[in-house]
């Protein structure tokens, strides 16, 4: 039988599928040697856990710790400001990904900007800039990018189309953030902030498009060095529950290794070329801070310094804001975000924060786990 | 954010490197710039996100996962089958111990 399109839709989201996995589980979690918290890393996991209701299909000593892998939501205030300014200058047109209309910054979100007049376009491709740079020569068009290495070499991309095609006016603002050093922080009992963070963390699920990217090779330190499984798994809930099972069993037999669920589209070594892209335009910033877990170091990309010439924060740097933003007092996100929290414990949760008025990141994005409980959890 | 769409290759435009995909009916075009060339071709399912094709989707390996579903279904229904089997019987038993009013020996699981 040769494969069809739906086949990879449906078959990894039947429904007879997921129960049948749903009692291996069960009955393989009679002999685990303790009950186990697993961090799915990745939003889309997140997600996809609560739309198709895993929780409830999992026996009472799996537990899901939901982590901090949403790039929107960990998106800090002061970045978001910047965009805001950005967009208030003359000439701009600031251009971002849709996910990022709502988050709100101090001083509102972006679509607050462009309904006070700002020029804000919000694309499906970065390669959209192209067209909108070409349509508007007088304007400057300013990037304000964001992602984890899913899609960092888009936007890598779009800078080797723009110095190609000598395309003058194409900037950047880079908020690409990578993945295994936000996990390294949340277990790494050397780090100074250890008291405040979660060490229930037992396994990973790790992401699936970031692995696409870079490869599986990037968790093989978690077994090794941290005594924490990784299973990299699909989005799919098929996948999901594979990859639980394939945790569950590494349990029971006393392994602890990186393996692969999601082998359809997951290498080791990942995609070699969009690599090469990153690695030509990016490098590692010193430190980024994430909303809710603060400054972690090399964790997030910039421009190399002989690209500054497309570097909208080295070129508007006189206009952009300095200084920390306290997040709202109330609003647990960071503790979510550690997986110190679920979101139903804030009491902000549905009533202050929804997802049509968010307060904290958690509740922006449908991604994000507050939404996706606001969403979903009434099941719970 | 993260999220990508299995698609299917329909048409290659090598010049500009752009690839046309099909996703469940809908068309559209796809920068080929992260894929080396001789990597992809009509015919092939890829992974979709932002305007760019990521990634081959191995057909091999996807349809071993399938195969592998199929078989724990099976291995499931049968299991399920048994139990069924097991209980009846149980149920039987104590209805012929009811009539007979004595204890059969239990037979083993």
């Amino acid at each position: 039988m040769g494969l069809e399109l739906k086949n990879l839709y449906d078959d990894f989201r039947d429904a007879d599928t997921i129960k049948a996995y749903a009692k291996i589980i069960k009955k393989d979690a009679k002999l685990l040697p303790h009950a186990i918290n697993i961090m799915e890393v990745c939003g889309g996991h997140t997600h996809t856990i609560m739309k198709y209701g895993i929780l409830q299909l999992l026996p009472s000593n799996i537990k899901f710790i939901h982590g901090p892998g949403c790039p929107v939501c960990i998106m800090p205030k002061e970045r978001i400001d910047h965009a805001y300014v950005l967009a208030e200058q003359e000439d701009v047109i600031l251009v971002t990904l849709g996910d990022m209309i709502k988050v709100p910054g101090s001083r509102g979100s972006l679509q607050g900007a462009r309904s006070k007049g700002a020029d804000v376009r919000f694309v499906y491709s970065p390669m959209e800039c192209l067209k909108i740079a070409k349509e508007n020569p007088h304007a400057k068009i300013i990037f304000f990018a964001i992602g984890f290495e899913t899609t960092t070499p888009m936007t890598a991309a779009l800078l080797d189309a723009v110095i190609k095609q000598n395309i003058k006016n194409i900037f950047f603002h880079i908020n690409h953030v990578t993945v295994p050093e936000v996990m390294r922080e949340l277990i790494d009992s050397r780090d100074i902030h250890v008291d405040s963070y979660n060490n229930k963390i037992d396994a990973f699920l790790g992401p699936s498009h970031v692995s696409v990217i870079s490869g599986s090779k990037i968790y093989e330190e978690f077994p090794r060095d941290y005594n924490r499984p990784v299973v990299v798994s699909g989005f799919e809930p098929v996948d999901v529950m594979q990859a639980i099972s394939m945790i569950v069993k590494q349990f029971i037999e006393g392994r602890c290794s990186l393996e692969v669920e999601y082998k359809r589209v997951v290498t080791y070594d990942g995609n070699v070329k969009a690599q090469e892209l990153i690695n030509k335009y990016f490098e590692k910033t010193d430190l980024f801070k994430w909303r809710g877990l603060g400054n972690i170091p090399k964790s997030g990309m910039k421009l190399k310094p002989e690209f500054k010439e497309y570097d909208a924060e080295i070129i508007y740097k006189d206009v952009l804001p300095l200084g920390e933003i306290e997040d709202h007092k109330l609003c647990i996100c960071g503790d979510i975000l550690r997986g110190m929290a679920n979101p139903p414990e804030c009491t902000l949760f549905g009533t202050a924060c929804k997802p049509t008025s968010p307060i904290g990141s958690c509740m922006v994005s449908s991604e994000g786990a507050c939404a996706a409980y606001y969403k979903y959890g009434n099941l719970v | 954010m993260c999220l990508s769409i299995p698609s299917k290759v329909v048409k290659i435009d090598k010049e500009n490197a752009i690839a046309t995909v099909d996703t469940m009916g809908v068309q559209r075009n796809a920068s080929l710039d992260l894929v080396s060339e001789e990597e992809i071709k009509v015919g092939d399912y890829v992974l979709l996100h932002i305007g760019f094709v990521m990634n081959k989707i191995d057909e091999a390996d996807a349809l071993d996962s399938l195969e592998l579903y199929r078989e724990i279904i099976a291995a499931m229904n049968e299991e399920d089958r048994q139990e069924a089997i097991l209980e009846a019987e149980e149920v039987n038993g104590e209805a012929r111990e009811a009539a007979l009013g004595y204890e059969c020996p239990k037979r083993s699981v």
